[in-house]
């Protein structure tokens, strides 16, 4: 089921916006409508689902309408037209005090310069989102405390926003969002404002925050890297509309129109394939039941000089060289096991391409790919890795 | 003027016969006397501005000997300054005062201090609500601020007239002039302060669901708290500047003897009082400058 739904949903700035709600629905673009009405199309017609403890990137540039597009997600800016449903309840046709229960107790947000408040502590900070709903002071020390652990500044709570860096000060915002235990994370540009080195560190315990709290997190960029990198989903905005909902592999390898073509030229693709990615299905020998014959066969007829041999669970044990394999059926040997070298290059399924360069050009052999129980899931070949740096369909057998 | 241009300028004027002449000062007269069949409500204002001025205030600084009122002062003003490390204020307070008592201005002072805390504290207690009314609602805002320009701009004498209308003479009518003069600088800057507040931090409040209210006091007035005071610092300035013209309508105090050493053409006493109104005005702005938590 999905967590949020959007349906429909458009803001148009300006003072009769119901008229420009009547052009939109004819089919006119934003600029037309600008030019004729003067009214401005924040957010075109958006529809998208998000599912449970998925991270949702919306991304696109500036004036592309993704700020307006989270803020209609809590109502901070009330919508023209459309549906926003929350766990199946529209917070569009909400009252006031309905919405303030959803907005203390269901989303968060977190901003693009923080939002602090310079004239609270952080813990006080932290304890904001608690104390407007009322929650008794103990309780939400206690919670803004453990917040603020999760977010690595223990010991900081009686620090003021000004004393602390960028990186902490959001932090600090990221752990106020995470204290009344929300079940939708909202983040503005949230990394946005920080130095480069500290974004992706912030990105990294993000995810490693998210593998712990499964939220739904709706995540705003303007960054394809930073997209690429944290979505599970990526939906792509142009001029308030979205241009593409899809997994990052299905946007790169799948851009739906010339715009997100353009937009994804650029991207390095290295950073955003994993070996899992660009891995071939392999050739395989069994240890339990295939002897060298088969071995010699099997690589005979792929055309390789060497294969891999697994155990019947598919676990990795070794690789065995045609040369020496041909050498024991000439002696008439039985037995594979003798000839199997334990030594060889291995990555894991979630290894970022970037970081397989070194492994591969050093390699005589394909790279094994392993899955957290060392089973044997591809291998790696240097042509592979070629292809998916110049965009080319990877994902074929060899 | 040649006469040809005369005859011209003549006709010109004939143009504007049509218009008659606008009785707006006996308009204004009519709707002040009619207002006065509201007597007892400014009979009310005037006790409660009475009480407060005189019975609370006045009472209040008489009571206290001159060199303990010194001392405390004193000592209230290192405590607000200690963290900077610099002595200017205390020492201006401790002399400054010294001086004024020694020049025999003490009991005037203690009257024009009355007036002006008085003055200041309606100013604040009306100003800041108006001001918060203001920055919530555009209409609001587009309807007081020619109200209060008009309140700055109109010369100060002119308030006399009603004021004496309405409260007689003496303090409260002083009180009242001030309050008219004075206010304005709190309501904007009130209104200015809260709508300086970054949309950040107002929907960082909203986002985590504040009531209206929560956002006022938990956010935009503690936020807008710095603006608010150097509206108050200028409101109390401003009633300070007040109280030589007060002193037309009777009002006593430091203004009052200013006031006759115009009349008197003396030089000596105009001197005194001035530098004694001159005293309290920097040190009414330097204590309320340091209560500003501006500088951290």
């Amino acid at each position: 089921m999905a967590k949020i739904k959007v349906e429909g949903l458009t803001k148009i700035f300006g003072k009769k916006p119901k008229q420009g709600l009547k052009l939109l629905k004819e089919g006119k673009t934003k600029d037309e409508i600008l030019k004729e009405t003067g009214l401005t199309v924040g957010v075109n017609q958006a529809s998208f689902e998000v599912k449970d403890a998925e991270v949702f990137v919306i991304m696109g540039l500036s004036g592309s309408g993704k700020s307006t597009l989270v803020r209609l997600l809590n109502r901070l800016i009330d919508p023209t037209d459309g549906k926003v449903w929350i766990d199946n309840e529209d917070l569009a046709q909400m009252n006031e005090k309905e919405l303030r229960k959803v907005r203390r107790e269901k989303m968060s947000m977190v901003f693009q310069k923080f939002g602090l408040f310079p004239f609270r502590t952080i813990l006080s900070n932290v304890e904001y989102g608690l104390e407007v709903q009322g929650v008794d002071e103990k309780t939400r020390r206690e919670k803004a405390i453990q917040s603020l652990e999760l977010v690595g500044l223990k010991g900081y709570e009686n620090q003021y926003p000004d004393q602390l860096s960028g990186g902490m000060q959001q932090r600090v915002g990221l752990a106020r969002a995470l204290a009344n235990d929300p079940s939708v994370l909202l983040m503005d540009e949230a990394f946005s404002a920080l130095d480069p080195l500290i974004r992706k560190d912030m990105q990294d315990e993000l995810l490693e925050l998210q593998e712990k709290m499964q939220k739904t997190i709706i995540f705003i960029t303007h960054d394809l890297d930073e997209a690429l990198r944290i979505g599970d989903r990526i939906t792509i905005m142009k001029d308030g509309a979205v241009v593409q909902v899809g997994t990052p592999e299905e946007i790169l390898t799948n851009p739906a129109n010339e715009y997100v073509e353009r937009f994804v030229e650029d991207v390095d693709r290295s950073k955003v394939f994993t070996a899992g990615n660009i891995m071939v299905r392999p050739e395989m020998i069994t240890i339990e039941k295939d002897g060298p014959r088969v071995a010699l066969q099997r690589m005979k007829d792929a055309g390789i000089s060497s294969v891999y041999v697994v155990k019947r669970n598919k676990e990795l044990v070794g690789i065995v060289h045609a040369n020496e394999v041909s050498k024991a059926v000439k002696e008439n040997a039985a037995d594979l096991k003798p000839l199997v070298q334990k030594d060889v290059p291995t990555v894991h399924t979630d290894t970022p391409m970037h970081d397989l360069f070194d492994t591969v050009s050093n390699s005589p052999v394909p790279i094994a790919v392993l899955d957290d129980d060392n089973r044997l899931k591809g291998i790696i070949i240097r042509s592979a890795v070629l292809s998916a740096l110049s965009g080319n369909e990877v994902n074929g057998n060899a | 003027m040649p006469e040809w241009y005369e005859s011209i300028y003549a006709w010109f004027e004939s143009l504007l016969n049509f218009v008659p002449r606008i009785p707006l000062g006996s308009w204004v007269e009519s709707f002040v006397d009619w207002l006065k069949n509201a007597q007892f409500l400014f009979d009310g204002v005037r006790g409660l501005i009475a009480f407060i001025a005189s019975d609370v205030f006045l009472n209040f600084f008489q009571l206290i000997p001159p060199i303990i009122f010194i001392l405390v002062l004193t000592g209230l003003s290192y405590l607000l300054v200690r963290k900077q490390k610099s002595y200017g204020l205390p020492a201006l307070v401790f002399f400054g005062l010294l001086l004024i008592e020694s020049v025999d201005y003490w009991d005037d002072l203690l009257l024009t201090l009355s007036l002006v805390l008085t003055a200041t504290l309606i100013s604040v207690l009306l100003g800041v609500p108006i001001g918060i009314w203001m920055a919530r609602n555009n209409l609001v805002q587009k309807i007081v601020t020619p109200i209060l320009d008009f309140m700055q701009t109109m010369p100060a004498f002119v308030y006399l007239i009603p004021a004496v209308a309405f409260f007689s003479i003496g303090i409260v009518p002083g009180v009242v002039a001030s309050v008219i003069f004075a206010m304005p600088p709190t309501v904007r800057l009130t209104n200015l302060g809260i709508r300086q507040v970054p949309t950040e931090m107002i929907e960082a409040s909203d986002a985590f669901g504040s009531t209206p209210k929560q956002k006022l006091y938990k956010v935009q007035l503690p936020m807008a708290k710095v603006t608010i005071m150097a509206g108050i610092n200028q409101t109390i300035m401003l009633a300070l500047s007040m109280v030589v013209i007060a002193a037309m309508i009777g009002t006593d105090g430091i203004g009052r003897q200013v006031y006759y050493a115009v009349g008197r053409n003396d030089i000596a006493m105009g001197f005194e009082a001035g530098i004694c109104l001159v005293i309290l005005a920097i040190i009414l702005d330097r204590l309320t400058q340091a209560l500003n938590p501006a500088k951290k």
